[in-house]
Parts: structure tokens; sequence; C-alpha cells
């Protein structure tokens, strides 16, 4: 279970980015987080696995506090929290099988990391994942010649390799033709089903988040204000969203503070 | 119809000078005029001394032809020892670059560390080859060692410059995957950061080879060893023939290695 409770994020001296959210993930469900851009969705992921650092409040993940750990207990919860990201962050030069087994970097020594010998069973996994989605083939070719929709799936088994407690993913499909990425999204549905994973998707088709995942939850300039299942997301919640601009919401706040 | 404006609207333009202020612009011009005058004036240039050096010129060139091969083994050696101060060099000078580039490299290191990395560079970059090699004649003697640790502080220069500059360059995100995957800071540089680098790397490591070839030759004049020394003592002994063929020689080196490299760089 993923517990955030008063998560602040402020850059700098200016307004905070996140203010004072609350969201709790539980089980094995597959959540989106929609809202336009600037509504701190991409934040609120990498507050999660502290690529970005919050400024205050509490992040719990099955019971570790991840806002106070450094060095080694960082780098070993991190282990336990997938990433796909929106532009697939795969080496480009490395083959797919190197990719792959990089998400075991955190588990395994930086002399097996380089010599490239990677534990039996670490391989056995990654054909697996690889055959699940359907790039095992690919296992000695260079990333860079792979296409968007292969490259995302490379992306997926990278962060499954981690045995992840959960998965984030930041716009996963937003690089992706639209075929291609309703391929991707139901990807993530199924194989959150089958490794009893909970998945966390930020994404800007708010048709594919309807579509595949359990629960949607709005953001809207730095704030949760749409929490539900799919079907409770009407045209006034998506109004409510969507309109307005992060400049014209920090001009409401403003003339309310005064 | 096409309705054409005939306004008043200026016609002229001209770019503006960089120094917007008149009497600025001219004080600076005279400023400089007034500077090469006086230098001018004071260096003492003896036309004198120009018109018999013109004389002592003509001799030095009608000794040196036909060039003169006979002492072809000395030549030989004195080259080889240059390709092998040029390798160990580079070696040497790049394993070395590696490390300080990431030092360097505003993205990858701490503050404090990226000022001492940018510190060795700007050291090992101050001074030419030449100075460098004067001061390790002094300290380790004549020969062959001097120039490579010569060559080494160049190497260093000129490669972990360019590699901490490609190091700023790197695509970020694919850092950002394996810093989500709990992955430790050496693993992360041998798997987000060496694939991004390894191109430039090689191309840098095979232009400082031939490069430091080039430098072999001039750093053995002032004592460090390779064919660099063998013409310097050419030259002592009025051996212009001898110096000739070196020189040719040397000219023939470089053609081939600037050919090779060419070639390599272009594979990769």
């Amino acid at each position: 279970m993923l517990k955030i409770t008063n998560l602040v994020k402020r850059y700098g001296s200016g307004e905070p980015v996140l203010k004072d959210l609350d969201l709790t993930i539980e089980g094995e469900s597959v959540t989106s987080i929609i809202g336009s851009s600037g509504a701190g969705k991409s934040t609120l992921l990498r507050c999660i696995n502290r690529l970005v650092e919050p400024t205050s409040g509490s992040i719990n993940l099955n019971g570790t506090e991840l806002t106070e750990l450094r060095g080694r207990q960082l780098r070993a919860a991190r282990r336990k929290i997938g990433m796909v990201f929106q532009g697939f962050n795969l080496v480009d030069r490395l083959t797919v099988m190197e990719n792959v087994q990089s998400g075991r970097l955190g588990y395994i020594s930086t002399w097996a990391a380089i010599t490239r010998r990677y534990p039996k069973e670490d391989i056995r996994r990654a054909f697996e994942l690889m055959e699940r989605v359907g790039i095992a083939h690919y296992a000695d070719t260079r990333a860079d010649a792979l296409s968007g929709g292969e490259r995302q799936r490379v992306g997926v088994v990278r962060a499954l390799m981690q045995q992840p407690e959960i998965l984030l993913a930041d716009e996963p499909t937003a690089s992706l033709d639209p075929k291609t990425s309703e391929q991707i999204m139901g990807l993530l549905r199924d194989l959150a089903g089958e490794l009893k994973l909970p998945v966390m998707i930020n994404i800007h088709n708010v048709t594919e988040a309807k579509q595949y995942t359990d629960r949607i939850v709005g953001m809207r300039y730095g704030r949760i204000i749409f929490d539900d299942v799919p079907d409770k997301l009407d045209q006034e919640a998506m109004d409510r969203i969507y309109s307005g601009s992060p400049a014209a919401d920090r001009a409401d706040e403003w003339k309310a503070a005064s | 119809m096409e309705g054409r404006i005939v306004s008043a609207a200026r016609d002229t333009w001209s770019k503006q000078s960089a120094i917007s202020n008149p009497v600025l612009r001219w004080a600076l011009y005279l400023g400089v005029l007034v500077y090469v005058v006086w230098v001018l004036g004071t260096l003492p240039i003896d036309w004198a001394r120009v018109s018999d050096g013109l004389g002592r010129a003509a001799r030095i060139f009608n000794g040196a032809f036909p060039p003169n091969f006979d002492r072809s083994e000395l030549m030989i050696d004195g080259l080889l020892e240059s390709l092998k101060i040029a390798i160990l060099a580079t070696t040497g000078g790049v394993i070395l670059s590696i490390p300080i580039a990431f030092m360097a490299a505003r993205n990858v290191a701490p503050t404090p560390i990226f000022y001492f990395g940018r510190g060795l560079i700007i050291v090992a970059r101050s001074f030419h080859p030449v100075i460098v090699a004067i001061i390790f004649v002094k300290a380790v003697g004549f020969g062959p060692f001097a120039g490579v640790l010569t060559l080494i502080v160049y190497s260093i220069g000129f490669v972990a410059k360019m590699l901490a500059e490609r190091i700023e360059e790197i695509d970020f995100g694919q850092v950002e995957a394996m810093r989500a995957a709990g992955a430790p800071y050496f693993s992360t540089l041998f798997y987000a950061i060496f694939p991004q680098i390894m191109p430039r790397q090689i191309g840098l490591t095979i232009y400082q080879l031939d490069s430091n070839l080039r430098a072999s030759a001039v750093v053995g004049i002032v004592g460090a060893g390779g064919i660099g020394s063998t013409l310097a003592n050419a030259f002592g002994r009025y051996d212009y023939d001898f110096a000739l063929a070196i020189t040719m020689v040397i000219v023939g080196v470089i053609l081939i290695s600037e050919g090779v490299s060419g070639q390599i760089r272009k594979r990769i």
C-alpha cells in the first residue's frame, strides 16, 4: 500500500507545485492521474521514487517511509518501485538484454554489471518477461533499432525486472501512435493483474484512462480535485480538471488570500 | 490592383557599429594606431642582421640539399622511440582523462569536485607542451621518459576537456532510469553514461595518438627523446642534409598517421 500524506513540493521559493496532497493506492489496481500540463502529475510520481526531493510530507510504501531515506537505503527502496518513462529512457547504444538487465542494477554488484555476468535467474526472468510482451527475439538487438512501441515494451520489462511493489508510469504512451498506445495501456493493465502489482499512470488521454484503469485521480494545480471510478468522470468533472490555466488559479488564490 | 503604399519610411540602413559612442570609437582607433607605431619604433629590428641572415639561411638550404639518408638507422631508432612515446603517453593520458572528465562534468560531479576537476584541466592546458617538456627534462633528465610525462599532461588537457563537455551533453533520462531502478553510482556510470560517450571517447583517443606523435617530434627538440632529439642533434652538428632527411620522414609519418586515423574515425 502506498500512502501519501500532506505532500508538498516547492521548487525554489515560488508557489508549491504540490500542495498538501493526500493519496492512497491500495491493492493491485490501476490508477490513472489526469490533469493539464503543469498540474504536478509528473512531480508527484517523481516524489515517490525521490527523483524529485519532496519539500515536506510523508510517502509510505508498505511500511517504509520513503522521504527520510538516504544512500544505500534509498537505493534499496527504489528497487521496489518500477518506473516507465515517456521518452522510454533506454540506453540507445546497449542491446535490449542489457537494457532489460539494467533494471537489476540495484541488486547486482557493479563488477557483475560491468562484466555482464547476470545471475541465471535474472536471465530466465528477462526472457520470460520479454516473451510475455513479445520482444524476446530482440534480445541481442541494439535498443535504438526498435520502433516506439517495442522500445516502450523494453521500458516496461526493465521496470518489471526490479520485481517492484509498485509501478509508476509517467505518460508511457505520449510518444506513441494511437494503436501502439492502446497496446501498451492494455499491457500495463494485464500485467498489473498477472503480477498483482499496483500501477500508477500519468496520462493525457482521458479516453484511454477511462478504458484501461480502475480509478481516476484528477489533479489541478497541485491539488487532487477528483478521485473516483472512471464512470463518475463526467463532463462537469472534466471541466473542473482541465479548464482555466495555472496562472488563472494563481490569481484566484491571490485574491482569496488578500 | 496592387495597393502599393508609398510612405516616408526610411530607405537607408547601415549596420550599427559595435561601439556606439563615436568619441570612444575614434579614441580606440587612434589608440591602436599610436600603439602600433610606437611598437614599430621601439622594437630593435636590425636590417643589417636580417640581410646577413638571408645569406646564412641560403647556406643552410644549400647544405641541406640533397637530403642525406646515410644514417637512416639512427633515424628509424628515433622514429620508433617517438612512436613508443606517443603510444605510452596516449594510453596513460586517456586512462587518466576519463576520471578527470567525470570530475569536471557539471551534471555528474558534486560542485567542489567539479571545480577540482576543472582546475586540473586548466593547469594541464595552460602551458604549451614545450614548456612542460623543459620542466620534465629538468625533473627526470633527458630522454623519452620526460617526453612521455609531457605528452600525458598534454593529452589530459585536451581529452579530459572534450570528454567532460560530451558528458555534460548526455541524455540524462537514461541516467534517471538507472537511478529509478536503485542502481549504485558506478553501475549507473557504466550503464547510462559510458555507452553514450563511447564513440566520442574512441574518436578522441585516435585523434590524440595522432596529435601526440606530432607533438613528440617537437618536445624532442628540448631533450625529451624521440625523433625530435635526433633532429636537434643533427642541427647542432651542422648536418643540414641529415636534418632535411629527418624532416621529410617526419612529414611522411604524420601524413600516414593522419590518413590512418581519419579512416578509422570515419568508420566508428
